[in-house]
């Protein structure tokens, strides 16, 4: 039988931890898919951050280096530092971002990192069961607000695109979701881009995918899916927040 | 051929001649000619000198260098490090050899800018969380810190963690004549272990400290420990100084060793018999020079610029068969040798 469709070369056979309905298996293929169609896997290292998605060290064939919480950027730097020639990648999720991690993120884009950086953002911490996250929604209801989001004492969501958008170091922050076929397609394009950006030397580049986490939302996948819809979409707008086509670095 | 160089400089120019490009710093007093130095060197022999935006990021750049392959480093003081300790242990816990300089100021918290051994406890008990080591080299002059930042790579590389350099404001700051060893005068270990891309050649490589399995975890810290084990036996070192008579042995590291040392000299020209053990690793402690010389001593005497953070180690390492006393400034003081002398004296 012919094959017509399969996993990436770039993902390896180990089963995957995510529970039901979250979205960093749809993402974590894209990577893999980008590596794999810009032949970069091979040179390719990743940075695992804390969270759920840690364990990506086991899922991406290349090379991976696990790094602490909020500092894979910085590890993205010495890694790239050192070896150029190299395509390095973090991955990583709201918290570890845009929270314990806002410095090295800020002055990682502001630097100009030739690195490509996937941003998991799904409005809660995963891992450790449910907190209120740098990107929860106001009124939102999570372990550690339980009355909701009261913007008056746990203040805004951090918009990480708009942010980061500001900066001169910044070649492309683009925000994306999976949540549907069309919308994937336009995620493997932007990730795509971001690593080809990183191969053309144009300096970092962010995409930041909006996420489900039905676990601690406490919704079936199928609610979460509609859920982000509802709640995540306005907020955070789709769409590319800035793309330098010559990329910022003379 | 000797040059008079700063202690900070060359600590930098030792760095480079050891085979390090890459330096990842932050902005910190005593230590700031180190990171200057590297900035100007570094560009000219395509180095990295990276300014970070604080010592948690720069400890997290020499992270991702090391997890690369390279020799990497940074530098701080006192403040600074116990930043990097987040680090350090994250290195300890995968495996990665780095050199860290600490030129110690007063503490704690802000403290001073003065010269200071108050990180002793940091250094060689917990610079961060968890079970483990690294490896702490204390020079007490220029050619010293020469010296031992080239044999910190190789032991960081040859047991594969982490190493420090801890000295002080006023080595940092003193200059002396120094000789510099060739530039690239040997050949680099090869890291096989490394994060490099494996090309398709290879199974990837996951540098990592996360172990879920208790047993796997244990296991692990474990070899660690047997490693740990392995360089207490091998790579002690200490000076012993008139120690082969002296019924008082006076114990200091770095720069209070100097005037320590001042203070057996005078002690020796009124024919006392007064000696000294000076560590030059901290860890591994120097127990067997410590334990030779307690031997045949009447009296032990630590001196250190802190309230006596060797103390204890002292003490252990002589089983407390003799008596351990202790003569210490702090806060940026530094004691003088004729204060060293008094206590020498009420101890002969």
């Amino acid at each position: 039988m012919a094959i017509v469709f399969q996993k990436p070369s770039t993902l390896t056979d180990a089963p995957m931890h995510y529970c039901p309905g979250c979205t960093h298996g749809i993402v974590h293929r894209l990577v893999a898919q980008a590596l794999e169609e810009l032949g970069a896997e091979g040179r390719a290292v990743g940075v695992a951050s804390v969270g759920c998605s840690v364990m990506c060290y086991d899922y991406f064939s290349c090379d991976m280096v696990q790094a602490p919480h909020g500092r894979a950027q910085a590890v993205a730097t010495g890694l790239k530092r050192a070896r150029p020639e190299n395509v390095v990648f973090t991955y990583q999720g709201d918290g570890d971002l845009a929270a314990i991690g806002t410095a090295e993120t800020v002055h990682a884009a502001t630097r100009g990192e030739n690195i490509t950086v996937i941003f998991i953002n799904n409005a809660i911490y995963g891992m450790t069961g449910g907190q209120m996250a740098p990107t929860s929604l106001p009124g939102q209801v999570t372990q550690t607000t339980p009355y909701g989001r009261d913007t008056n004492t746990a203040g805004y969501p951090v918009k990480v695109c708009e942010m980061l958008s500001t900066l001169d170091g910044v070649a492309l922050a683009q925000r994306v979701t999976v949540n549907n076929v069309k919308n994937v397609n336009i995620a493997r394009k932007a990730i795509k881009k971001a690593f080809q950006n990183q191969l053309d030397g144009k300096g970092y580049s962010i995409v930041e995918v909006l996420s489900t986490c039905p676990t601690n939302w406490g919704l079936s996948p199928v609610e979460a899916l509609r859920w982000l819809e509802d709640n995540m979409l306005p907020y955070y707008p789709l769409g590319v927040y800035k793309d330098v086509e010559g990329g910022v670095k003379k | 051929m000797k040059v008079l160089m700063k202690g900070n400089e060359a600590l930098a120019e030792a760095a480079i001649r050891a085979g390090c490009r890459h330096f990842f710093g932050y902005p910190i007093t005593p230590q700031t000619e180190l990171a200057a130095y590297m900035s100007k060197r570094m560009p000219k022999i395509g180095g990295t000198y990276l300014q970070a935006e604080s010592e948690v990021a720069a400890i997290n750049m020499v992270l991702g260098a090391s997890a690369a392959g390279v020799r990497a480093m940074t530098s701080s003081s006192s403040p600074g490090v116990s930043l990097k300790g987040e680090g350090i242990s994250y290195m300890a816990g995968s495996d990665l050899p780095a050199l860290i300089i600490n030129v110690q100021r007063g503490g704690p918290g802000l403290g001073g800018i003065q010269p200071s051994q108050a990180d002793y406890w940091q250094a060689t008990k917990a610079t961060g969380h968890g079970d483990f080591h690294i490896l702490v080299l204390a020079p007490s002059t220029v050619q010293e810190m020469v010296d031992l930042v080239s044999d910190a790579f190789d032991l960081a590389d040859q047991y594969r963690m982490p190493a420090m350099i801890l000295a002080d404001g006023m080595l940092g700051q003193m200059m002396e004549p120094v000789s510099l060893p060739e530039e690239a005068g040997k050949p680099l270990p090869a890291k096989e272990w490394a994060a490099s891309g494996h090309q398709g050649a290879r199974p990837h490589h996951i540098i990592n400290s996360l172990y879920l399995t208790p047993d796997k975890l244990e296991q692990l810290v474990q070899d660690r420990f047997a490693r740990y084990e392995q360089i207490k036996q091998k790579e002690q070192r200490a000076e012993e100084y008139l120690t082969d008579d002296a019924d008082v042995v006076v114990v200091a590291y770095g720069a209070s060793s100097r005037v320590a040392r001042g203070a057996v000299n005078k002690a020796r020209e009124q024919g006392l018999k007064v000696g000294l053990v000076r560590p030059i690793t901290l860890w591994p402690f120097p127990v067997d020079a410590l334990r030779k010389a307690a031997s045949h001593a009447k009296a032990m005497l630590v001196v250190e610029m802190s309230m006596g953070q060797m103390v204890d180690d002292v003490k252990l390492a002589v089983e407390c068969k003799t008596p351990v006393h202790f003569f210490g400034r702090t806060g940026g003081m530094i004691p003088t040798p004729a204060e060293v002398l008094e206590q020498i004296e009420k101890l002969v």
